[in-house]
């Protein structure tokens, strides 16, 4: 069975087996697995891209009883940033985890989440969708205390409960429609879907519990302290991949499922609680003492700038302005996937070669390390929005059409966010320059490095000029 | 096959891969390096020359890359930006062979040739930029690429001379970026187009127009260090010489003050802003500068602070030029892009020249360096009667032009400025020449190196001062000849007023 689909959600599957059944292959079937997963993403990806909308029914079992994937443009740019993060992510953990007994632990549970964030993107109906939002925390969670520490502990005990509850919260809006409707499946309940009681409390069931698990302002408490403590490959899945997860599904509800449900003054408080998340997360990491803490807090504010584009999307005139908003929004997750990614990785390596990342006292370990100081300062360029990345052709859309469309605050938002992002990257590179003496030459640990490097460079230099390649693949298989 | 389209980004790229190259290679390979760079600068000139050959003769180049409908990064050449590629061109392969010299047994060289490398490609981008968001584009990437360079010392001094800077320069970036975006909104794509493109809209957006005019302002005066928005440029004074003369003669300032000149011409239209009445906001913001930059210069004893706020002042008469309508005036802002750019960027080495040879910072320490350093203080010498106004240097060619523009305008207050600017310049600069020529040495300079057996310096410090002297001096003599600053300027002007 030849098919993208099915294949990009069994292979990390079969190989989380592989590695619990054989625990001292665990690296080598591992490295294995997420080669020819994300060999298979691109596929789906390209597949997507040509034109062809993607859907199968696993075993023959068709709608409504069997499990559905597809895959439209949306989701195969997701697919594809989301497997390209996680081949760096584990090429970096072969170094990262060494050979030690962490090593075995991080493979299982790392392709148990890369299974569950594939199976997210691909799922076609509604209570699929909630197996691997469960799939997804569960694995997080227990990814995220692998540090074993107090903290970390802690952090993810909470990171587990709020997320059980989201998706509780979320499936008890799945059931409602359930009853009204009796199916399931995306495109039926769609179809189906009427205003009316019924579909308003299912909204804002669902929509509220992804909102507790993609961590919008202010249901972020939970994302700092869980992200700053994981180790740092794990950190780095969190913060561009697992949030980016929650959040690809509240899109899909806003802009698929409840497309005629929704209303303005809905998407108005939306797009105000991510203006709060854009100057409170900018704020606290500006704050931070660690730099772990600070890019956990980007996030938060980072995750509040996709909030932005809903009451724009939501005021848009079908057509040429909502693709744009859309590719924008789309352009911005995506950048900030590959950047955050690359900046915990080089967080890491800070982190492992001085023994702490306390900001205050980075200087020199700045100067040893000249790649993981590039790969911040490229990623900085990411978070910022300066050009020629994603960030900054999504947010000249985003003040553009913000100001077109008569809501011209969100640009203030946006802009005061800029630069309370550059004042905190540059907080940070400002540690690099100082009079230690001059790195002998540029990489010191490749196979740590090389990953986060290209992450960060693909994020700051090669989203953003790809815009129309991911414009068509939006508009692809819909 | 044509090759013409890729020739603009082949230009951005002569010197941005190099620049990337550089970043890897190792601290050791100093021959690798110094090869990497002159290739890259050599390469880029030859582009160059191909380039003003063609658009001389009429050819069209432009490299385009679509982002989205309506959304395209655009690098073409048309007679303003040559005047600006060819400039940043000559004086970073100068620059380099200057820097390489400098820097020679200090620390961190790959980073600092990497950044080097990349700002000028910023610079040049700007330069070739076709629309309004790729300038910005390329106007944001050269402030990050200059920070690393302020702050390339390391000391508290550096960094906090880069945190100023980046302090002002981000702020002014967003101002910048929401004008931009605004005006797109309006009118859509806002390619560079001579005689403007705003003329025509709609009289109810006039209002607006004049609003994003002012955030446009903000954000390009800040780099073109504009009184109030100058704060940042005596304090950056702390990065390397090199550094200076690129950030003063070429890339941030002259980028700011060059935006200044596309936003009025290209964008606005000059007759259009004039009708606004925006020129005369310019125009008086220009004049405080040119009057304020020159009378701080006057108190500052650091010789590169004094550089600095003469750079304040003298890039505003570009500005002063763009707020005068009419052609003249507009070939003496024009032309000035270029002259200031030879003579700020010769009493830069000078200074460097100095500070390496003698140990010498300080305008009252330079009693008699015109004995030790005859051939550095000459060239100092140029550079300074140039700034003054003195023919037959370069500067003279520029005041003269500004002068009969503002006559045949009716601006004689311009003149009034010209004049006591040329004043205060003479006023902060000959006490410097008097004291290097005719004070006797002291007994011992501050902090002497010997750098060369035969010459006064080391002789990749010595060149690039004298030849940048002697092309100041060239420039101001044979402004009459075919493709002199003047004459390309006089292109420009024509071309902008249709005529």
């Amino acid at each position: 069975m030849l098919d993208p689909l099915a294949l990009a959600v069994a292979l990390p599957l079969l190989g989380a087996l592989l590695v619990t059944m054989l625990p001292g292959w665990s690296r080598t079937l591992g490295m294995l697995t997420a080669l020819a997963t994300t060999g298979v993403a691109l596929w789906l990806t390209v597949t997507v891209w040509s034109g062809e909308g993607l859907r199968s029914d696993l075993g023959g079992w068709g709608v409504p009883l069997g499990i559905g994937l597809r895959a439209d443009g949306l989701a195969a740019a997701l697919v594809a940033m989301a497997n390209l993060v996680a081949l760096a992510i584990s090429i970096n953990a072969t170094g990262y985890f060494g050979a030690a007994e962490s090593s075995r632990k991080f493979w299982p549970l790392w392709l148990l989440l890369w299974t569950a964030l594939n199976g997210l993107f691909l799922a076609a109906d509604l209570f699929n969708l909630y197996v691997m939002l469960e799939l997804l925390g569960l694995s997080a969670a227990a990814l995220g205390a692998l540090t074993g520490t107090r903290e970390a502990a802690e952090a993810n005990l909470r990171y587990l409960l709020v997320g059980l509850l989201g998706s509780m919260t979320y499936l008890l809006g799945v059931a409602l429609l359930y009853t009204a409707y009796g199916v399931l499946d995306l495109e039926l309940v769609a179809e189906a879907l009427t205003p009316g009681p019924v579909a308003w409390s299912a909204l804002a069931l669902m929509v509220g519990g992804l909102l507790l698990k993609s961590a919008l302002f202010p249901l972020h408490f939970w994302l700092p302290p869980a992200h700053a403590n994981a180790p740092a490959p794990v950190s780095a899945a969190l913060s561009a991949l697992v949030v980016k997860a929650a959040i690809y599904l509240v899109l899909r509800l806003w802009l698929d499922l409840f497309d005629g449900i929704v209303t303005l003054p809905a998407a108005m408080l939306l797009g105000l609680l991510g203006a709060g998340a854009v100057l409170w997360g900018s704020w606290r990491a500006l704050r931070a003492e660690r730099l772990k803490l600070l890019a956990a807090y980007s996030t938060v504010a980072q995750i509040g700038y996709l909030f932005l584009f809903l009451p724009l999307l939501t005021a848009a005139p079908d057509g040429d302005t909502r693709e744009r908003l859309l590719t924008a929004l789309v352009l911005l997750a995506l950048t900030h996937g590959f950047a955050k990614a690359g900046f915990f990785l080089a967080a890491g390596l800070v982190q492992k070669s001085t023994g702490h990342d306390r900001i205050r006292e980075l200087g020199g370990a700045a100067q040893s390390l000249p790649a993981a100081t590039f790969t911040i300062g490229l990623a900085g360029v990411a978070l910022i929005g300066l050009p020629p990345s994603g960030t900054f052709f999504a947010k000249w859309i985003l003040v553009g059409q913000a100001i077109a469309l008569g809501q011209w605050w969100w640009a203030l938002v946006a802009m005061a966010g800029t630069l309370l992002a550059a004042a905190y990257v540059f907080r940070v590179l400002a540690r690099a320059f100082n009079r230690e003496p001059t790195p002998k030459c540029f990489l010191t640990d490749p196979r740590t490095e090389i990953p986060a490097l290209l992450l960060a460079a693909l994020s700051a230099l090669g989203v953003g000029l790809a815009a129309q390649p991911i414009a068509v693949l939006l508009g692809a298989g819909v | 096959m044509n090759l013409d389209p890729y020739l603009p980004l082949a230009i951005v790229l002569s010197s941005a891969l190099p620049g990337v190259l550089i970043f890897l290679l190792g601290e050791e390979s100093h021959w690798r390096r110094t090869l990497l760079n002159m290739f890259g600068a050599l390469l880029k000139i030859v582009l160059v020359g191909w380039m003003i050959w063609g658009v001389f003769h009429g050819h069209v180049y432009e490299s385009r890359l679509t982002l989205m409908p309506g959304l395209e990064l655009v690098l073409s050449a048309d007679a303003l930006s040559v005047l600006f590629v060819a400039l940043s061109t000559v004086l970073w392969l100068v620059t380099t062979i200057y820097a390489i010299g400098y820097l020679e047994h200090s620390p961190n060289r790959s980073r600092f040739f990497g950044f080097f490398s990349l700002c000028v490609s910023a610079t040049v981008g700007i330069a070739l930029a076709g629309n309004l968001m790729t300038f910005v584009v390329f106007y944001e990437i050269l402030t990050l690429a200059t920070y690393p360079l302020v702050a390339h010392r390391g000391t508290p001094d550096a960094d906090h001379g880069a945190k100023v800077y980046l302090a002002y320069t981000m702020s002014g970036g967003v101002l910048l970026f929401v004008g931009a975006v605004w005006l797109q909104t309006l009118v859509g794509q806002l390619a560079f187009t001579q005689g403007g493109l705003l003329g025509a809209a709609p009289e109810a957006l006039h209002g607006q127009f004049i609003v994003i005019f002012f955030l446009l302002l903000a954000g390009l005066g800040v780099k073109a260090a504009l009184v109030p928005l100058h704060g940042w440029l005596p304090q950056a004074m702390v990065a390397p010489a090199p550094v200076s003369a690129l950030l003063h003669a070429v890339a941030v300032v002259k980028a700011g003050a060059f935006g200044i000149v596309r936003v009025v011409y290209d964008v606005y239209g000059v007759e259009f802003a004039h009708d606004l009445g925006l020129l005369t906001v310019l125009g008086v913001l220009a004049a405080t500068t040119i009057i304020y930059g020159s009378i701080k210069a006057l108190s500052q004893d650091g010789l590169k602070k004094r550089l600095a706020y003469s750079t304040v002042s003298q890039v505003s008469y570009i500005a002063l030029g763009a707020s005068v309508l009419g052609p003249i005036a507009t070939i003496g802002g024009l032309v000035h892009l270029v002259h200031q750019g030879i003579m700020k960027i010769t009493l830069f080495f000078c200074a460097g020249n100095y500070a390496e040879t003698l140990g010498v910072h300080k305008v009252s320490e330079m009693n008699g360096v015109g004995q030790r350093m005859p051939w550095t203080t000459l060239a100092f010498t140029v550079g300074a009667l140039g700034m003054i106004g003195i023919p037959p240097v370069a500067g003279f060619v520029t005041k003269w032009y500004l002068g009969l523009g503002a006559a045949s305008a009716g601006a004689y207050w311009v003149i009034g400025v010209l004049l006591v600017s040329s004043l205060l310049n003479a006023a902060y600069f000959l006490p410097i020449l008097y004291r290097a020529w005719f004070r006797p040495p002291p007994e011992h300079w501050p902090k002497e190196h010997v750098l060369s057996k035969r010459l006064e310096t080391a002789p990749s410090l010595l060149w690039p001062p004298v030849v940048t002297a002697l092309l100041a001096v060239v420039a101001g003599l044979l402004a009459a000849a075919p493709f002199s600053p003047l004459e390309w300027a006089t292109l420009i002007a024509e071309r902008e007023y249709g005529r």
